[in-house]
């Protein structure tokens, strides 16, 4: 396969890899073999037990280590003679700029988070460097190219963000087990065991003290002297009895819902007197066991499906556990999935808001993957798509540009294809991020302020860490090291003020721009005033939009490439494909001819409007994307 | 297989994040399973790497030939350092960097020519792999384990070049589909079934690699070639030797393109990284598919070729054949296509 030319190409070129984890491992022994002589690597995490099931670079020695660095090592002995520069990293430091990425000839992504990819592609983007992105999760996993101003970049068709949830189903009206979960993580976990100056929509009232002012009783503070397991008892009987009752209360809520039933301790230990504590693992060998309520309880198979009295004696058994051996850590806190004793928590008390409200309860095993957004993987797909990433990479490097495909790995097979590709699309002209077009923000400019669009919009929204924003010629906000002290007192002020009230007011009509200067990102967005926003469906009270639809009456220029379609163009739907953590990216329908934006029906146009309107329903009480961030493969 | 005793904690903690995907009972038959394969390229090599993480029970690996540099080419098991290879087989390199993926598998040599091992060898194993060897090589194993009472599943494997092939015989298989319990039952063919089976009642559209490998799979074994043991220079010959099988078959040359023809005798015995890791990650699915008994197996051919990159399945079977048959109502013969001379 590889001819003369095509060898000293490869030889010749400089790549650089983000990610060394289930797809950097695989990629970089295969771009090793086939020949390529200078490759980067970026990773910032270390290697974990439950990597080594597909990292095979990694062994159970090299736990704690560097990914970057020991998949650099290992490949060295099969490959002693090339060059491969480890970086121990986060891919968002400001080190890796866009003159970094242009001393590359291609950038292949192997990571595991939205947010990382993003900014990936804005930075290949700015440098003007090819990158070739992929994904997996379980059977599933695709490969695309992305070259400025030939194909779609990235970011041209919108990526579903991690899922997030309205916070009164978390809060009132769970109907899912994950709802369960997250207000078992999210809420009571943190408000147990975290930060206890963070706001929550726990209640923490008491039956007693029903004034709604701040200085009432915490019901969730542990009294001095305290009994450990009173204490327990009375969260318990507080989150899962009387906060329900409370919640029955309101009869509107309930008028089209099944009503949870409240659960006291006293009705799942009504013929005991005391509940059973089994004893403390005994240390057989010399370390010292993790703490587990499972251990203590005799719970030994994380399959199974405890019962609510299984679970309440976890809830109750975990929670003593941690404060009277970890209490040094409560206050400190944050979910970990890795937490053995954590994850038990949350698991019980999510099986006993779930009973509660009729809900199915799930296994440990099954509790933890939601918790903790567990990527479910194996080796051969990683394998896989490794082996379409370099085919890729060399048609890259080749200029081979009619031959660029976006290719799918499916479980099951398409049109007798298990592995399909498909002709990359033209840039969407109204990607904000490759052609600069404007978006609309509508928003209240007498009551939300500017922090609220630099945090929601700004940086969650349009992944710009660290922004600029302009009005015009007056600099409303910005961040960076080199600041004066009165510089950052101002910008800490505007971000409390409301937007009319800003130095340089901003009202309806206004256009603010928005830059990242790492990112060399630069977008306008136009200000429309709104009066008032659905409490429910629109809680931020801010709606961003304009960049998702392609213009479908944009004729179709591109008739003569339309021709040139081969047989292999799919008419069917691309099916789901993973390309994070924890949420599917849902790909639209192929209709009979090659897919351009230009050919969109109007079924995927309305797909797509609702896809973007189903975004604004959450609220902020996601799964912490700093949580995700972290993570790179 | 039976599924006896639970996963040992080692086994949940390192297989964490694959029992998600395929669950405990999945796991649990994998790690009773037996592998063997012969012949260890680039591809197989991928292939031992995917099975062994994955866990199964044991993975015996044939290959009594020394290690040249050619044969280094895609192996990422073995350094490339003289004083570590001198004089031993690959199968022997290979053996000890594949245990320390997974100390869990039990991993060993077995040495012999492949022709030379007996039907009650293979009845030692749950999947057969076989890759780099001779046409009649493929037959022979094939119908030995077919001979067996017990379903032993085979398979073969081979990458030359950007294209990969992969066979699968899993005879009378029945399995559950993946979402439902339902039952489902599959009948295979052997290789020779399949590779018997008139050009002229293949279904359209099929793809183009099928014919060009059976013509040089022929072409190689005429010629008492090695695999791979090919050129440019055999050229001519292969192509009167399409000419002849194509009159047989009734089936116009133009079926069997020049352009992927030349491609293949250019290519030789290498390989490409890349394909292998394609190729040995589809067949790594396969085997755990089969050995699960759950979820819609490959039946029975599998192509990629990274020219066009599409993956394609082709079910060429004699199960569909007869179907034909009855269809036409016409009465078809076999030609045995070994025994034609050019």
């Amino acid at each position: 396969m590889a001819s003369e030319q095509q060898s000293s190409t490869i030889k010749g070129s400089k790549v650089l890899m983000v990610g060394a984890g289930g797809i950097g491992c695989e990629l970089l022994k295969t771009l090793a073999l086939s020949g390529f002589q200078d490759i980067h690597i970026i990773d910032m995490d270390t290697i974990e037990v439950s990597n080594l099931n597909r990292q095979f670079l990694f062994r159970k020695s090299h736990v704690g280590q560097s990914k970057a660095k020991v998949a650099r090592d290992a490949v060295l002995k099969f490959r002693p003679d090339i060059s491969i520069t480890p970086y121990h990293a986060n891919v968002k430091d400001l080190d890796f700029n866009v003159d970094f990425y242009k001393q590359f000839n291609v950038v292949l992504n192997g990571l595991d988070n939205l947010d990382a990819r993003r900014h990936v592609n804005r930075l290949c983007l700015a440098a003007g460097v090819p990158l070739v992105e992929s994904g997996t999760t379980g059977f599933l996993g695709q490969v695309t190219v992305h070259v400025k101003g030939r194909t779609e970049c990235y970011e041209c068709q919108p990526k579903t963000a991690p899922k997030t949830y309205p916070v009164c189903t978390i809060t009132s009206t769970p109907s899912k087990f994950v709802h369960c979960i997250v207000w078992a993580k999210d809420l009571l976990f943190a408000k147990l065991f975290g930060d206890k100056n963070q706001e929550h929509d726990l209640n923490v009232h008491s039956k007693d003290g029903s004034s709604s002012s701040k200085q009432a009783e915490d019901v969730f503070e542990r009294q001095e002297e305290e009994n450990i397991e009173q204490y327990g008892k009375r969260i318990y009987d507080h989150v899962f009895g009387y906060n329900i009752e409370l919640a029955l209360s309101s009869e509107e809520t309930w008028r089209n819902r099944n009503k949870p039933r409240p659960i006291y301790v006293r009705d799942v230990f009504s013929s005991e007197l005391a509940i059973q504590n089994g004893n403390l693992h005994n240390c057989s060998n010399g370390d010292p066991p993790s703490l587990s309520a499972m251990a203590s309880l005799g719970l030994k198979n994380p399959q199974d499906l405890w019962s609510l009295k299984e679970n309440s004696k976890v809830f109750l058994e975990a929670l003593k556990l941690f404060f009277s051996k970890r209490e040094k850590e409560i206050g400190n806190l944050s979910f970990d999935k890795d937490d053995q004793l954590a994850v038990e928590f949350v698991t019980a008390a999510a099986n006993i808001r779930a009973s509660s409200f009729g809900i199915p309860l799930h296994s440990l095993f099954e509790a933890k993957g939601i918790a903790g957004n567990i990527v479910h993987a194996v080796a051969t797909t990683n394998a896989i798509i490794a082996g379409l990433i370099v085919i890729e990479a060399i048609k890259v490097l080749q200029h081979d540009v009619k031959n660029y495909r976006m290719t799918y790995c499916l479980e099951h097979p398409s049109r007798k294809m298990l592995l399909m590709p498909i002709e990359p699309s033209e840039p969407n002209k109204s990607c904000y991020v490759c052609s600069e077009t404007p978006l609309d923000l509508e928003i209240n400019t007498h009551r939300s302020k500017l922090r609220d669009v630099v945090d929601k919009i700004v940086k969650a929204k349009l992944g710009m860490n660290f922004p600029l924003i302009l009005h015009g010629s007056a600099l409303l906000y910005e961040v960076g090291d080199d600041l004066e002290e009165d510089e950052v007192a101002n910008y800490a002020a505007n971000l409390e003020k409301v937007l009319c009230k800003l130095p340089a007011s901003v009202t309806s009509g206004t256009i603010l721009t928005v830059e990242d200067l790492q990112q060399e990102l630069k977008c306008s967005i136009n200000i429309k005033h709104r009066e008032e926003f659905d409490e429910e469906k629109e809680p931020d009270a801010m709606i961003l939009s304009g960049w998702i639809q392609p213009r479908a009456t944009e004729k179709s220029s591109n008739t003569a490439v339309d021709s040139e379609v081969s047989t292999s163009s799919a008419s069917e739907a691309v099916p789901l494909v993973a390309e994070d953590d924890d949420d599917l990216q849902i790909i639209p329908t192929i209709t009979g001819k090659k897919r351009k934006l230009s050919n969109v029906s109007n079924e995927m146009k309305n797909k797509r409007k609702a896809e973007l309107h189903s975004k604004n329903d959450v609220v902020v009480l996601d799964d912490d994307n700093s949580d995700m961030s972290k993570k790179e493969q | 297989m039976d599924d006896g005793e639970e996963l040992t904690e080692q086994e949940t903690t390192l297989y964490d994040r694959q029992i998600r995907v395929w669950g405990v009972d999945t796991q649990r038959r994998l790690s009773k399973s037996r592998v063997f394969v012969s012949g260890i390229k680039g591809t197989v090599v991928e292939f031992c790497k995917n099975i062994v993480l994955a866990g199964v029970g044991s993975l015996t690996v044939n290959d009594d030939r020394t290690v040249t540099e050619e044969l280094l080419s895609a192996n990422f098991l073995i350094p490339p350092d003289e004083n570590v290879y001198g004089g031993k087989s690959i199968a022997e390199l290979c053996c000890d960097s594949l245990k320390d993926f997974n100390p869990m598998v039990r991993v060993s040599v077995q040495k012999g020519d492949l022709l030379n091992f007996d039907v009650d060898f293979f009845d030692k194993f749950d999947v057969v792999v076989v890759s780099s060897c001779s046409l009649s090589t493929k037959i022979s194993v094939n119908e030995k384990c077919r001979r067996l009472s017990k379903q032993v599943a085979f398979y073969t494997v081979d990458c030359r070049g950007s294209c990969g092939e992969i066979f699968v015989d899993l005879q009378n298989y029945v399995y559950s589909k993946k979402k439902s319990d339902e039952e489902c039952l599959l009948e295979y063919s052997s290789f020779e079934e399949a590779i018997t089976i008139p050009w002229r009642t293949l279904p359209r559209g099929l793809s183009k690699l099928y014919l060009v490998m059976r013509v040089i799979e022929q072409f190689e074994e005429i010629e008492g070639r090695n695999p791979g043991e090919i050129s440019s220079a055999d050229l001519l010959n292969v192509q009167r030797l399409r000419k002849k099988l194509c009159e047989i078959n009734s089936l116009n040359e133009s079926e069997i393109p020049d352009s992927l023809l030349q491609r293949l005798l250019e290519d030789g015995t290498r390989e490409s990284s890349p394909v292998c890791a394609i190729i040995g990650g589809i067949l790594g699915q396969e085997v755990i598919k089969a050995i699960s008994g759950k979820g819609d197996p490959l039946k029975n051919f599998f192509f990629f070729d990274a020219i066009d990159g599409k993956g394609i399945i082709e079910d060429i079977s004699h199960v569909q054949v007869l179907e034909m048959e009855f269809r036409m109502g016409s009465v078809l013969s076999v030609e045995n296509i070994i025994e034609i001379p050019y």
